[in-house]
């Protein structure tokens, strides 16, 4: 009992600290927009895949980005509770390390879910309507920011920096998101960059919301789902662990 | 003994950061750890509060044991930290409230209590403001407050007045005596401030790189000296002769500053003069317990005290600037 209330405070606490920093949302709201309209807009306008603009291609891969960023990006947050003795005041209070775990993912996962809904209220724009397939969208979109948001605490777990976190965060970012298939389709690569797009974890999410934007999909859904589902979990498993082995 | 402390070590990498230390605490003492910067003190506490793993000995609070029952032992401490540990995006109140659910106090208790801890400490008029608009005596007050919430009956307080003015400090003493006086608390501090551990505490063990070297009371400590003080400036001083005065108890001579421990530095104080030299300048006083320290290390205290003031400070300006 009380380590759900652990749970929920810890949840609450990240929750709060989201709605109170207005220019975190702002930001990350802004450059998927970017991407959309300078960069899907400019190839758009000279490039279609398939049967379909390129902006609208992009679309579910920009979706698919925003969370991608802003949930690795939020395990920044634990060093710098960890700069302070906050962490501290946590780590000592009566309450298990794997619940305040995943009262940090609780409060990742609301935060990225937010933002990708904001993104997906612009549907409309880029001439996407979607039925009630939204909540498939929001079953995958959960999967994969908790496997995402996991990888972020666990590398913050790790860091004592700011700095050093943005620096390996940079070099797990850009892979995961290049190779995703968020830019281009997958199906006429060469081979050598066809095995590296199938490692990436993010690529099956790219794939599911496509799928269920525009009705384009290499994979099919329940091949995504299942991935998905062990990517989460494993993730999970090893962020717990970090947690567990976190020093102060 | 609510507090009770056998051979506990630390160590990191090659470093021993606590040396196998004892002691024990009865209820309702305050009990001080007194030392240097890297002394030990954190180490200490961190272990007590279950927060880091001692690699040898063991250790009791409240009668439970911090290895094998950590989630009892957390329940009956609260910790003040030594950097802020409070979050400067809520407000005073929403921390208070974050830590009221961590620790599973029912809902109707919390709220009555923030109410009384906040008074307590003079904050109610501020609850609601963030705390990145407190002052750092505020925050201090805060964290005490919270530290306090969960009615603990063992607080530990790491340098709960580091870098703050004068005034500040003198209420944040008013309110531990408070603290132990109102609901029999048990306070183990650790702190820099000589003369913040004569007034509040009733046994100091002044430690030194990780080892207890002296515990006792004030009182005793300064006995201990048997006698004055004398504190002299002297180019070429001539010590032999003043070692061979049978009332001269004890002689330490840092780069030329002197000091003696004399039984009756009135009586004495013109003979001395005449003995040591050409003196610049000279001060005599009853032992406090700068003298005790470099008594026992040969140090003067003051010197290695320097670069810790203000590091709340600057803790707490790197944490404005963050996100
Ligand atoms: N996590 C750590 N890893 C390595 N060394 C550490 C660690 N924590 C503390 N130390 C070292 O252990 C020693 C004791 O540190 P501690 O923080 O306990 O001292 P302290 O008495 O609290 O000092 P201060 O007055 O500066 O707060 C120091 O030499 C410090 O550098
Ligand atoms: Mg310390």
């Amino acid at each position: 009992m009380s380590e759900l209330t652990g749970l929920y405070a810890i949840w609450e606490r990240e929750f709060k600290i989201f709605l109170r920093e207005k220019s975190r949302i702002i930001t990350t709201i802004i450059s998927p927009l970017m991407w959309l309209f300078i960069f899907g807009g400019g190839l758009g306008s000279s490039f279609s895949v398939g049967n379909f603009n390129y902006q609208l291609f992009l679309y579910p891969g920009v979706v698919v980005m925003s969370v991608l960023f802003s949930s690795i990006f939020y395990g920044s947050y634990v060093v710098w509770d960890k700069r302070l003795d906050f962490l501290k005041e946590v780590l000592v209070a009566p309450i298990n390390r794997v619940t305040i775990f995943f009262g940090k993912v609780l409060g990742g996962v609301t935060d990225a879910v937010l933002q990708a809904t904001i993104i997906m209220i612009l549907a409309p724009l880029f001439g996407i309507s979607f039925g009630l397939q939204f909540l498939l969208i929001y079953v995958f979109l959960f999967i994969l920011i908790v496997g995402l948001v996991s990888i972020g605490l666990t590398i913050g777990s790790m860091m004592e920096s700011p700095e050093g976190f943005g620096l390996i965060v940079s070099f797990v970012n850009f892979p995961l998101f290049f190779l995703s298939g968020a830019l281009f389709p997958l199906n006429n690569l060469p081979e050598w960059l066809t095995v590296f797009t199938r490692l990436d974890p993010v690529t099956y999410g790219v794939d599911a919301i496509r799928s269920l934007m525009i009705g384009v999909s290499t994979f099919g859904l329940a091949f995504d789902f299942l991935v998905l589902i062990g990517f989460g979990l494993l993730m999970i498993g090893i962020g717990t662990f970090a947690f567990r082995r976190m020093k102060l | 003994m609510i507090v009770e402390v056998n051979n506990l070590t630390k160590k990191f990498e090659n470093l021993v950061a606590v040396d196998g230390i004892n002691f024990s605490i009865n209820e309702g003492e305050i009990f001080g750890l007194l030392g240097p910067n890297g002394a030990g003190k954190t180490t200490t506490l961190h272990m007590l509060a279950t927060l880091i793993k001692p690699t040898d000995g063991n250790a009791s609070v409240n009668g439970f044991d911090i290895s094998k029952q950590s989630s009892k032992v957390r329940h009956s401490i609260g910790i003040v930290f030594q950097e802020p540990s409070s979050d400067d995006l809520l407000t005073g109140y929403e921390n208070l409230k974050l830590h009221a659910l961590m620790y599973g106090i029912p809902r109707d208790v919390a709220l009555k209590r923030i109410d009384e801890v906040l008074e307590l400490v003079d904050l109610t008029d501020r609850k609601n403001d963030q705390v990145k608009k407190y002052s750092g005596g505020m925050r201090r007050r805060l964290e005490i407050a919270r530290g306090l919430l969960h009615e603990p009956k063992v607080l530990f307080l790491d340098e709960p007045t580091l870098g703050l003015d004068p005034q500040t400090r003198e209420h944040i003493w008013t309110y531990v005596e408070k603290l132990v006086k109102e609901k029999k608390l048990t306070i183990i501090i650790t702190t820099h401030y000589m003369d913040e551990a004569d007034r509040l505490c009733d046994k100091i063990a002044i430690v030194d790189h990780g080892k207890i070297v002296v515990l006792d009371s004030p009182e005793n400590l300064k006995k201990v000296l048997g006698g004055d003080i004398i504190r002299l400036r002297v180019e070429n001083p001539n010590l032999d002769a003043v070692k061979k005065l049978n009332y001269v108890k004890q002689v330490d001579n840092l780069d030329g500053n002197i000091s003696l421990t004399v039984s009756d530095a009135n009586a004495h104080l013109q003979e001395i003069l005449n003995l040591i030299g050409k003196v610049s300048s000279v001060e005599v006083h009853s032992p406090t317990l700068d003298d005790v320290f470099l008594h026992y290390t040969g140090r003067e205290f003051r010197e290695d005290d320097k670069q810790a003031e203000g590091g709340f400070w600057q803790r707490a300006m790197t944490m404005r600037a963050r996100r």
